[in-house]
């Protein structure tokens, strides 16, 4: 690092001093040069010991492996054929001081039978949350404009893609989510 | 009192005021200097000011979702003064933005930024870059409606960045969702972190500022260069005056009415109204940025798709790149207005770009109009002309949403066009289309209206003309 430069500047400085001709470079070593590398050197070691633990504590988040989780979103039966409506699921990975973030909505879509999706209810262009209009069939989001069918496809606006979906299951007559945390473009 | 000299003459010699501290404080400064020097003063009072009230609030505030807005109703209804310190500090934050920009455009204007005062533009831009990401993490803070959104919406903007975007936005967040973890950290970025790096940063530039000088007054026909530069405003330090107190008492003045100024409009306007707790479930929100990032609210919903990464990434990268490359490619010459005619435009172009965003993040045509659906009916002057067959369509045109993004007669929303006289320009089996298959940012109605529903709204529709005009479709007299 650094101490390349004040090595070179040293030497320069040095260059008056009788010196045999010829020595080889290590021979100017001087006991000065040696204990201020040692002391760069050790320096540089203490900050490193500093730092891995504090940038680690900090980088924490990237390495949560918290698996996805499936979360309940209700009886089956509380979803009528040919509706959509909002239901609510507890997110698995929360903190328990995480209050009313823990849990979050989720619009949930019934066909005809046991024909499910579950949408995330984030408009895919940045995340505001998107409102069911069943009198129009469409989604709509209040921040810039994003517009989608029932079916989750852009219907208009800026969003790049459909509305994010849940993989969903059916276990024991209650309606189930698979939740990883938010997804985005 | 002689005990007091002594006492004085004791401390003085241990601290070293005398002599080392008053010469910086009385050192000379240009004659030339003027009122628009203030605007430095200002800026740093503000920030001051941010620090006191900020340090007063965190007394009360506590930084966990499951209670930052009830701590925050404490602190607005219950805590002694409460209410008036966190006016002071959100009128003390938009008095920084303003403030920042202000003395930017003074050091711009008079080309103080030249040679040899680079540093201090550069670590002034930085600390612009710094108030705007304490502005960001103040809103949010708030932890309504309005801040829970506006973290998603940072959030997914972060997503935006190519091959680090999955990272940037699990560190911003402090994990996979907004939740727990993440207020915390937007906490201890707000009080701590950035607040360090300001410090640290009006530290340089106020050091800068002494080692270098205050800038004289620009004369035309004395252009700066490298060789001369120095020598020149040596000479001018010749007959100039000391700061303390000569200069030094504008600075007070105005420092004082930045005080006053913050404390009034606490006192009349209060804070900025909490919203309904930030709350995942309630997908009822109508999220808004603070007032200084609504023209970026516009700029992210009028951006068209195809370019809109480069927009939401490159567009503050090249603002700040374009900031920090005016001194360095322009360190000499004319500093004069006179001789530089294209200064005011660089100034005046952005801020009217800025104003007009911001109208338009206001008014924000492109968000459906949710105040228009249920029951709220068309405005009286409609009504009273239908016969009751249109009624029925008006009804279908209400029931529907239609006017979530369309207005009659002014009244609606304005994503799709105005349909006050849309029997001027479609035919009723133009209408029938546009309506069955949508398009051009229209929704399709075809699997959503009954055929009976579609035909008495193209009825509506159809009947909707501006006064003596005949519908569409009428063949030309000969």
């Amino acid at each position: 690092m650094a101490g390349g430069m004040t090595e070179g500047r040293a030497m320069t400085e040095q260059a008056g001093e009788p010196r045999p001709p010829g020595a080889a470079r290590e021979a100017v070593l001087s006991r000065r040069r040696l204990l201020t590398r040692v002391a760069v050197g050790g320096g540089g070691l203490v900050a490193l010991a500093l730092a891995v633990p504090v940038v680690g504590y900090l980088l924490g988040p990237l390495f949560d492996s918290t698996p996805a989780t499936w979360a309940d979103l209700g009886p089956v039966d509380s979803f009528r054929q040919g509706e959509t409506r909002e239901a609510e699921l507890s997110d698995p990975s929360s903190l328990p001081w995480a209050g009313e973030t823990a849990r979050t909505a989720v619009w949930v879509r019934r066909g005809s039978g046991n024909d499910f999706t579950a949408f995330q209810v984030n408009c895919t262009h940045l995340g505001c949350p998107v409102n069911w209009l069943p009198e129009a069939q469409l989604f709509l989001c209040p921040c810039h404009g994003g517009v989608y069918n029932g079916d989750g496809t852009v219907a208009g606006g800026p969003p790049p893609r459909s509305l994010f979906t849940y993989e969903t299951r059916i276990r024991d007559g209650r309606l189930q989510a698979l939740v990883s945390g938010l997804q985005t473009v | 009192m002689k005990l007091l000299i002594g006492a004085w003459r004791w401390l003085d010699e241990r601290l070293g005021f005398s002599s080392t501290i008053m010469p910086v404080v009385r050192h000379p400064v240009p004659r030339s200097v003027n009122w628009w020097y203030v605007t430095g003063s200002a800026t740093l009072m503000a920030f001051i000011l941010q620090v006191v009230t900020g340090v007063a609030l965190a007394t009360n505030y506590v930084p966990a979702p499951s209670n930052a807005y009830d701590s925050l109703h404490f602190i607005t209804s219950q805590a002694e003064f409460g209410n008036i310190l966190r006016g002071m500090h959100f009128f003390g934050a938009s008095a920084m933005v303003v403030l920042v920009l202000i003395h930017m455009t003074q050091v711009f204007m008079t080309g103080s930024y030249k040679f040899p005062r680079e540093l201090n533009w550069l670590s002034g831009v930085l600390l612009l870059a710094l108030t705007l990401a304490m502005a960001f993490t103040g809103q949010l803070l708030r932890w309504d409606q309005n801040a829970f959104w506006s973290t998603v919406v940072g959030a997914e903007q972060a997503a935006r960045t190519p091959i680090i975007g999955g990272i940037l936005t699990k560190l911003l967040i402090a994990g996979k969702t907004v939740g727990g973890a993440t207020l915390t950290r937007f906490f201890a970025i707000h009080v701590f972190l950035i607040p360090a790096l300001i410090f640290g940063m009006i530290g340089l530039h106020l050091y800068l500022a002494i080692r270098h000088g205050v800038s004289e007054w620009p004369r035309a026909g004395r252009p700066v260069h490298k060789a001369t530069y120095l020598q020149e405003y040596e000479e001018e330090l010749k007959q100039g005056e000391p700061f303390f107190p000569d200069a030094a008492w504008k600075d007070a003045v105005v420092m004082l009415l930045v005080v006053v100024a913050i404390i009034a409009l606490a006192a009349i306007f209060g804070p900025p109204h909490l919203g309904k707790p930030a709350d995942p479930t309630i997908v009822q929100a109508y999220p808004r940025p603070d007032w200084y990032f609504v023209w970026y609210f516009a700029v992210l919903a009028l951006s068209p798709p195809s370019i809109e990464n480069l927009v939401i990434l490159g567009f503050p990268l090249l603002v700040f790149l374009g900031l920090a490359l005016i001194p360095l490619l322009w360190p000499t010459g004319e500093r004069s207005l006179r001789s530089r005619p294209w200064a005011p435009a660089v100034v005046t172009i952005p801020v009217i770009l800025v104003v007009v965003l911001s109208v338009e993040g206001f008014r924000a045509p492109w968000s459906p109009n949710f105040a228009a659906l249920g029951a709220s009916p068309l405005p009286a002057a409609v009504q009273t002309q239908l016969d009751p067959a249109r009624q029925k369509g008006a009804q279908v045109f209400q029931f529907r949403g239609c006017r979530a993004c369309h207005a009659i007669a002014g009244s609606g929303g304005h994503k799709g066009p105005d349909l006050g006289a849309v029997g001027d320009r479609l035919t009723p089996a133009q209408l029938t289309t546009r309506i069955a298959a949508g398009g051009g940012g229209m929704p399709a109605y075809a699997g959503v209206l009954s055929p009976a529903e579609m035909q008495v709204l193209v009825d509506f529709l159809q009947g909707l003309r501006s006064p003596n005009r005949e519908p569409a479709g009428t063949p030309l007299a000969p």
